[in-house]
This record gives C-alpha cells, sequence and structure tokens, in this order.
C-alpha cells in the first residue's frame, strides 16, 4: 500500500491543491498581516468568486481561466467596500469585535448565496476538466497542474507588488507602525481597505482556478476557511512564504494523510495540526511575530 | 433588586407559567420552547464569554457532547432521561474543561481563543460522524416511549416547562455568579488579566471554573435537544450551525448582563420568524437576518439590547459599563 | 521581612537585572531609585511572580518565593501596583476594589465593606459608583492603591505611585503612605519623585544598569554626590540634602 507508485502521485496531486489552500491562505495572512484581524468572511468570499466563475461560464460561456480577469477585480472591489463600510466602521478596533462582524458578514453572504442560488451543488464540465498530464511516474489532472502553475506565479506578483511598488511599501508601513504611517500623511483607511482587497482578489483568483476541478455551493467556504486558518498558523501569521509553504504542506499532509488512513483522517489531521500549532507554537513556523 | 424590578419579573413569571394554558397551537409552544432554550443555553455562553470575557466559536462541543452522552446512554443502557440530564452537563461540563485546560494553559487568548473552540466543534464533528457508537452521520433516533417518567410528553406543554425551567435555572445561575467571589474575579479578568493576577486571582482556575459552569450548562441545553426531538446527528449536535445561534443570542441580548440572553433569544427568534412571515419560507432568509442583526449590534450597540433597556429605565445615565 | 539574594534576569541577552541583592525589615519603608531602564520595574515583577528571574533567590519572612506564580505571592501577602495603572475600566471604583477585597473575604458583604474601607482610607469614598475610566490621573493612582491595600498585604510594592501627579497631590499620597506604614504594613517603592522619598524612606536603594550601586539612609546617600549626580541628574544630591520640593526630570 505504501509503494511510492501509489504515494507519488498522491504527493503530486496533495501538492497541487495545496498550491490553492496557499493562494486562499495568502488572502489571509495579508489581511492579518497588515490590518490583525482575523477574517471569518474568507471563505464566504471564496464562495462568491466561485459563483462568479460558474456564471460566467454557464451564462456567458466564459472559460473560468479567461474569468480570472473579471474576478480578481470584482473581488478586491468586494473586498475594498466591506473593509471600508461595514468591518472597519463596526468593529470599535477590538480583535474580537472584527471576528464577530466579519462572521457576522460570512452568515449573510452564505445565506443570501443559498436563497437566491438554493443549496444545490454545482460543477461546470470544462473540455479539459479530464484532460491528464505525465509527470514522473504520477498522472495529474490538467486543471490541478495549472491550478498550481498558477498560484505560484500569483504569489510571486503579490511578492513583487509588496516588494517593489509604492502601494506594496505603504501597506508594509501600514502594517508595521499604523500610527507612523498615519504621521506620515499616509491614508490608513484607505491601504485597510486596499489590503483587505488584495486579500479578496486573492481567493477571486483561487476561485477561478479552483472551479474546473471543484464544485461550488453556498457552505463551500467552509470547506477552505479553516484549513486556511490552519495553513496561516502553521506558517506564521502575516508570512507569505509561511503561507506558501504552510500551504502545500497541508495539502501533502491531507492527501497522503487520506490515503493512509482513510479519507476522514486527513481532514482530522489538519484540525488536529491547527490545535496543537495553536497550543504550542502560535508564531508558526515561518518567522511572523507573536501574537 | 428593586421593588418595581420584582414585580415585573414576578409578573413575567406568572405569564410564562401560564403560557400553555393560553396557547394552544403546538406551532407557538415550540416557538417558545426554542427561545427558552436558547436563553438558556446564552446564559451559559455568556457566563464565559460576557462575564469571563473569553468568547467561543464552538459551544457546538458542549451541546453536542451532552446530546450524544444522554442518547447513547439511553439508546445502549436504557439510562432514565431525567438521570440523563446529570450525565449530559457532567459531560459538558468535562469538555469544557478539557478544552479550556489547553487552551488557557498555554495562554490562549482573543480570536486565537475563538478559533480553537471552532476546530475542536469540528474535530468533535468529524468523530461522531465517523464513530460506530454515534450512528455515524446517519444519526440517533431515540426511541418513542411517552411516559413523564421518560421524559415524553404527549403534547408540547410538558416540554414546554421543563424548558422554562432550564432557562430560570440559568438565569438563577448567571445571577447568583454576579453576586459571588467568582464573578468578580471574571469581570476583572475580563477586563484585565495581568492586573487581577497582581491581585491574587487565580486567573486560570477562574477561567477554567467558568468554561466548565459554561460547558456543563450547555451540555444540559443539548440533553434537552435530544430528548425534544428525539433524534440528533454530527451536524446538528457539533455544527458551526448551534455555536454560531448560541453566540448571536448572547451578543444580541447583552454581555455579561443577567437577562440579556433571554432578551437576544426573544429578539433574534422573533425576527427571524417574522422575517420568514413576511417573505416566504426560503431556507437562509432568517440566517441572513441574524448576520445584519450580528453587524449592526456590533456597530451600534455594543452592550445589546439589555444596555438599551438598563438606559431606558435609568435616562439618566449612570454607572453602567460600555 | 523581604530578602532578595543575587537575583539576574535577562531579556534577550541583556541583563535588566544582574545580581541584586537587598532587604527589606518589617515596618518600614523602603525606596528603590535609579535612572529609568536601571531595571526596578523588572526586579518587582521578579518579586510579584510577573517574571521569572533566571538566577538567584527571593524570600519572603524566611520562605522561598522564587518563580512563584504571581495569584500565590499575592496570596502570601505581597502585592504591587502598576507604574502604568491598570484598572478595570469597565468597572466602578466599589467593584474594582472588591476584585482585591475578594482575596481574604469569599463573601460578598464582607468584601464590599472592607472594599468601602479601604476607599475611604485613600480619599475614594466619594467616588465609589464611577466607573474607573472616568477617575483622573490621581484617582486612578489612589484607585491603584485601594485595590492592593484590599487585598490586605504584609508587604506593599509601589511602582511609581507619585508620577504624574501635582505637588498638592503627592502630598495626599505621601500622607496615604504614612498612614498605611502605621497600619503594620511594610512598603518598598521605586520612586522618581525625590522629595517623596526624602520624606519616606528610611533606607534606600540605589540600581543602575541592573546593579544595586549604593545603599543607606537618606543622609547617607545624599552623602554620595558623586553616585547622585552620575545617576539621578544634576543638583539631585543638593536637592536630596536640603528636602526641598520637586521632582528629578
Amino acid at each position: 500500500m505504501l509503494d511510492p507508485v501509489i504515494l507519488l502521485p498522491a504527493a503530486i496531486n496533495g501538492l497541487t491543491m495545496g498550491a490553492v489552500y496557499a493562494l486562499v491562505a495568502l488572502g489571509l495572512t495579508l489581511i492579518y498581516g497588515v490590518l490583525h484581524i482575523i477574517n471569518f468572511a474568507h471563505g464566504s468570499l471564496l464562495m462568491v468568486g466561485l459563483y462568479g466563475a460558474f456564471f460566467l461560464y454557464q451564462a456567458g460561456g466564459i472559460d473560468p481561466y479567461l474569468s480570472l480577469v473579471l474576478l480578481v477585480p470584482a473581488l478586491f472591489g468586494l473586498g475594498y467596500i466591506l473593509q471600508w463600510g461595514v468591518i472597519g466602521r463596526a468593529s470599535h478596533g477590538s480583535d474580537q469585535n472584527v471576528l464577530l462582524v466579519t462572521l457576522g458578514v460570512s452568515i449573510v453572504i452564505e445565506n443570501l448565496a443559498l436563497y437566491f442560488f438554493t443549496g444545490d451543488t454545482r460543477t461546470i464540465e470544462a473540455p479539459y476538466a479530464f484532460e491528464m498530464v505525465d509527470i514522473a511516474v504520477a498522472r495529474v489532472p490538467l486543471p490541478r497542474l495549472v491550478a498550481f502553475g498558477a498560484a505560484l506565479a500569483i504569489a510571486a506578483l503579490l511578492w513583487l507588488l509588496m516588494a517593489k511598488t509604492d502601494l506594496g511599501r505603504a501597506i508594509r508601513a501600514v502594517a508595521k507602525e499604523r500610527q507612523g504611517a498615519r504621521l506620515v500623511g499616509i491614508d490608513v483607511d484607505h491601504i485597510f481597505a486596499m489590503s483587505f482587497g488584495i486579500g479578496t482578489a486573492c481567493v477571486g483568483a483561487a476561485a477561478a482556478l479552483l472551479l474546473p476541478m471543484f464544485y461550488v455551493s453556498p457552505h463551500v467556504g467552509h470547506v477552505f476557511v479553516l484549513v486556511a486558518f490552519t495553513v496561516v498558523v502553521l506558517g506564521g501569521m502575516g508570512s507569505f512564504i509561511g503561507a506558501l509553504l504552510g500551504g502545500l504542506i497541508i495539502g501533502v499532509t491531507e492527501s497522503l494523510g487520506g490515503l493512509i488512513f482513510g479519507e476522514t483522517f486527513g481532514q482530522l489531521a489538519i484540525f488536529l495540526i491547527f490545535i496543537a500549532i495553536l497550543l504550542f507554537r502560535p508564531t508558526g513556523f515561518f518567522g511572523g511575530r507573536p501574537s | 433588586m428593586t421593588m418595581r424590578q420584582g414585580l415585573a419579573g414576578g409578573l413575567v413569571l406568572v405569564l410564562a407559567l401560564m403560557a400553555p394554558l393560553a396557547i394552544q397551537s403546538d406551532f407557538w409552544l415550540g416557538f417558545l420552547i426554542t427561545i427558552l432554550l436558547f436563553a438558556a443555553m446564552g446564559m451559559a455562553w455568556n457566563i464565559l464569554g460576557g462575564y469571563a470575557g473569553q468568547f467561543s466559536f464552538g459551544h457546538a462541543a458542549f451541546f453536542g457532547t451532552g446530546a450524544y452522552a444522554t442518547s447513547v446512554l439511553h439508546i445502549a443502557l436504557g439510562l432514565n432521561p431525567w438521570l440523563g440530564l446529570l450525565v449530559a452537563a457532567a459531560a459538558g461540563g468535562t469538555m469544557g474543561l478539557l478544552i479550556g485546560y489547553l487552551s488557557f494553559r498555554y495562554g490562549l487568548r482573543g480570536s486565537y481563543f475563538a478559533l480553537i473552540t471552532l476546530a475542536f466543534a469540528e474535530v468533535l464533528r468529524i468523530l461522531a460522524n465517523t464513530a460506530g457508537f454515534t450512528g455515524g452521520g446517519v444519526g440517533l433516533y431515540l426511541p418513542l416511549n411517552i411516559g413523564v417518567a421518560n421524559m415524553q410528553f404527549a403534547g408540547k406543554a410538558g416540554y414546554y416547562y421543563v424548558a422554562l425551567g432550564l432557562a430560570l435555572a440559568s438565569i438563577l445561575i448567571a445571577w447568583r455568579l454576579e453576586r459571588s467571589r467568582l464573578g468578580a474575579w471574571l469581570a476583572a479578568i475580563r477586563e484585565n488579566e495581568d492586573a487581577a493576577r497582581a491581585l491574587g486571582v487565580d486567573t486560570f482556575a477562574c477561567k477554567l471554573a467558568a468554561i466548565g459552569i459554561s460547558g456543563a450548562m450547555t451540555g444540559v441545553g443539548g440533553w434537552f435537544y435530544a430528548h425534544y426531538y428525539l433524534y440528533i446527528d454530527p451536524e446538528i449536535a457539533y455544527g458551526p450551525g448551534v455555536s454560531v445561534e448560541i453566540l448571536l443570542v448572547a451578543i444580541v441580548g447583552g454581555l455579561g448582563t443577567v437577562l440579556g440572553p433571554l432578551l437576544g433569544s426573544v429578539a433574534l427568534h422573533a425576527a427571524g420568524e417574522l422575517a420568514q412571515r413576511l417573505m416566504g419560507d426560503t431556507p437562509g432568509l432568517n440566517l441572513i437576518f441574524y448576520g445584519v442583526l450580528l453587524v449592526v449590534m456590533v456597530r451600534l450597540m455594543p452592550d445589546g439590547l439589555a444596555g438599551l433597556v438598563r438606559r431606558w429605565m435609568r435616562p439618566a445615565g449612570g454607572t453602567q459599563r460600555a | 521581612m523581604l530578602e532578595v539574594n543575587a537575583v539576574t534576569k535577562s531579556f534577550g541577552g541583556l541583563a535588566a537585572v544582574a545580581a541584586a541583592s537587598l532587604r527589606v525589615a518589617e515596618g518600614g519603608i523602603v525606596a528603590l531609585i535609579g535612572p529609568n531602564g536601571a531595571g526596578k520595574t523588572t526586579l518587582f515583577a521578579a518579586i510579584s511572580g510577573f517574571v521569572a528571574p533566571d538566577n538567584g533567590q527571593i524570600l519572603f519572612n524566611g520562605a522561598a518565593i522564587t518563580g512563584l506564580a504571581p495569584h500565590l505571592i499575592c496570596r502570601r501577602g505581597i502585592v504591587r501596583t502598576f507604574q502604568i495603572v491598570q484598572p478595570f475600566g469597565g468597572l466602578t471604583v466599589r467593584e474594582n476594589i472588591v476584585v482585591g477585597a475578594h482575596l481574604r473575604h469569599a463573601g460578598r458583604r464582607k468584601a464590599l465593606m472592607r472594599a468601602e474601607e479601604v476607599a475611604r482610607r485613600v480619599g475614594l469614598g466619594e467616588l465609589l459608583d464611577r466607573p474607573a475610566s472616568a477617575l483622573t490621573v490621581a484617582g486612578r493612582k489612589r484607585l491603584e492603591l485601594a485595590r492592593a491595600l484590599a487585598t490586605a498585604p504584609r508587604l506593599l510594592l509601589l511602582d511609581e505611585v507619585m508620577a504624574g501627579l501635582n505637588p498638592a497631590e503627592i502630598d495626599e499620597i505621601v500622607r496615604i503612605i504614612r498612614d498605611i506604614r502605621a497600619s503594620g504594613v511594610t512598603v518598598f517603592l521605586i520612586e522618581h519623585v525625590m522629595q517623596a522619598v526624602v520624606s519616606l524612606a528610611d533606607y534606600v536603594y540605589v540600581l543602575n544598569q541592573g546593579e544595586i550601586i549604593a545603599q543607606g539612609s537618606v543622609s547617607e546617600i545624599a552623602a554620595m554626590p558623586n553616585v547622585i549626580e552620575a545617576y539621578l541628574g544634576h543638583g539631585a544630591a543638593a536637592r536630596m540634602t536640603t528636602g526641598a520640593a520637586g521632582a528629578v526630570q
């Protein structure tokens, strides 16, 4: 059973799924790193992105990968408005309030989806959905490979954005010292909303990459939100490289754990890792500041 | 307690006791039962979240443990449901102590505590889905056997009185707690943990006591649910839905107040019901309402409905906490 | 009563307290002075259990309390106040003090009585039902003191209770501290306000860069002008000798 012929494909599949987890987690970790808040609505925003991709394909015949171009700006805008108009105003600066407000937002979004789209699980049948690519001994579905590559590319772009642009510098300044940033004339509320928007744009991208190999339903965010939290705490809150590596590690753990011990264990392993890290090493494994 | 408050309380109690005589409709009695059940569990959440300041996002862990403990033992060993109440309280309390011990020993606070409680509830949900004795994903049906000794009533009135008893007991517990040493110390921990420690408060033990009491009370809520509906499954017992509803009741009602969760439960369920009446019985509609309410309450009324009522009763303002 | 033997505490390789030793005799008022960053607050934190020393021993009435949890140390009779006051902002003054009073009184009525009595002693009797967050700086300092007193301590550690007060308020606190000592509580205080040190302390320790560099009565310390000038700023020695008003810095 532990033959490499079986293990290797599972590991590669895990890596590809892990890349999508990483993409979702990158958005979460960016929001945490800058605003120091835990965004509970992250999963439901992913769900919004998935429905967006689904209807663009269904009604407009737009390929999910093409819809990336529309979804990323759309979700950026949604995130910006959410932070600027709702979360920032309602939370009074207390992090428990932020958790409550984002929980409220996620409840609203999910049940709006339930109201309008019913609880049905929907999938698309893209022509390339079942195409396989041979890598070493493994045969990997094409969509997973695309997701893997694109996730890495987007992570690289995000890094460039943060490291090389004026916006990135302003974001980092606010993340480090928000009073100081305000004093030198940075519009902190705008930067908060921008960061939230970029974080949300990440799940827009993740949604477009995910749809060809996954499904969408009003509660699909649940699958990802706790996984994303796990990735973020594993990688260290606010750390990009941590989120990337953490996502890949969780993807492989889930896949191999599921293969060896059964699927339930794969899920269970994620939560147990989550609990263990929170208890024993809340700063994560790749830097990040203590809480 | 002032004379006026005492009179008002007495009047409400008499009305509550007579309600089943006036209300013949099963639907409305069922509605009241839900309100009372969640008021009781909101009170339980409030002891940990409102008084001690530790927000749990995973009270389903206690609710489900109480529900499964009484159900499994009832089905397998014929445990009497009334005794099941004690078992559920013990099981919920033990789960509380377990989660509390791990979380507080390692100093988790704020959002981290909220997340870890959520994760524990999810772990329990997955385990309940897999284990044999919980009936797995199919769930557990409790045998029908009507009789007061078996805590099964022909009509809803019997259940109503049990739920009323639970709500009253929770109010009493909260009221006693507020006037006790533990209550004073929990408030101190909520406001400033280091200062509390400097004044000799064993913060770890106090938080553990709070989560133990809260867990036991919520376990009793699970006990009632199981014997009322005669069915539970992992999603009902350990799913995020129940955690969120308990939390909402306490937040909407007012943190750290004796009557807040009752007010919150009435408001929340009345609003949800109204939404469904007005806009048709569509799944999710009441939850949209709940979500909006949560955001609005945190934004506009952080001290909840209880704070609003208090401001009405004492318009001069005064010394209440903000 | 209190014995600190060669206590050392480092943070990230920097010694905040380096082999500091001192004694506080029962019934006295002892002051710990020194420039900012000398390690005074760290030493207090070590005595009260908020940080565990890397090395050394702390004895209270002959028994080792090194590394005990803060609440256990408080139970034995040592209570500290915080330099940056830490009121329970959402509670009333009465509720704040009751938290301390409950340490010795499980029952609510007794604790409430004790709280009121302590409040009157420190001059907060009129403000019992105010929210703590509505107090002035001077009020908050008194509240900090009252809460600590309510635990019925044997030894009171006061961390700069006079910082930020005006001269009249300082006189009032000085009077209260004398009163506390007269009631049988030993006082150990960190203070920058020299006027207060001069008028209160029986014995003074000078801490600099984590080390005790001088000790003695107020007049003995005042007779070491080089030490004082170096660590407490120009003119401090003169002020100490004359006991004139005015704070260093």
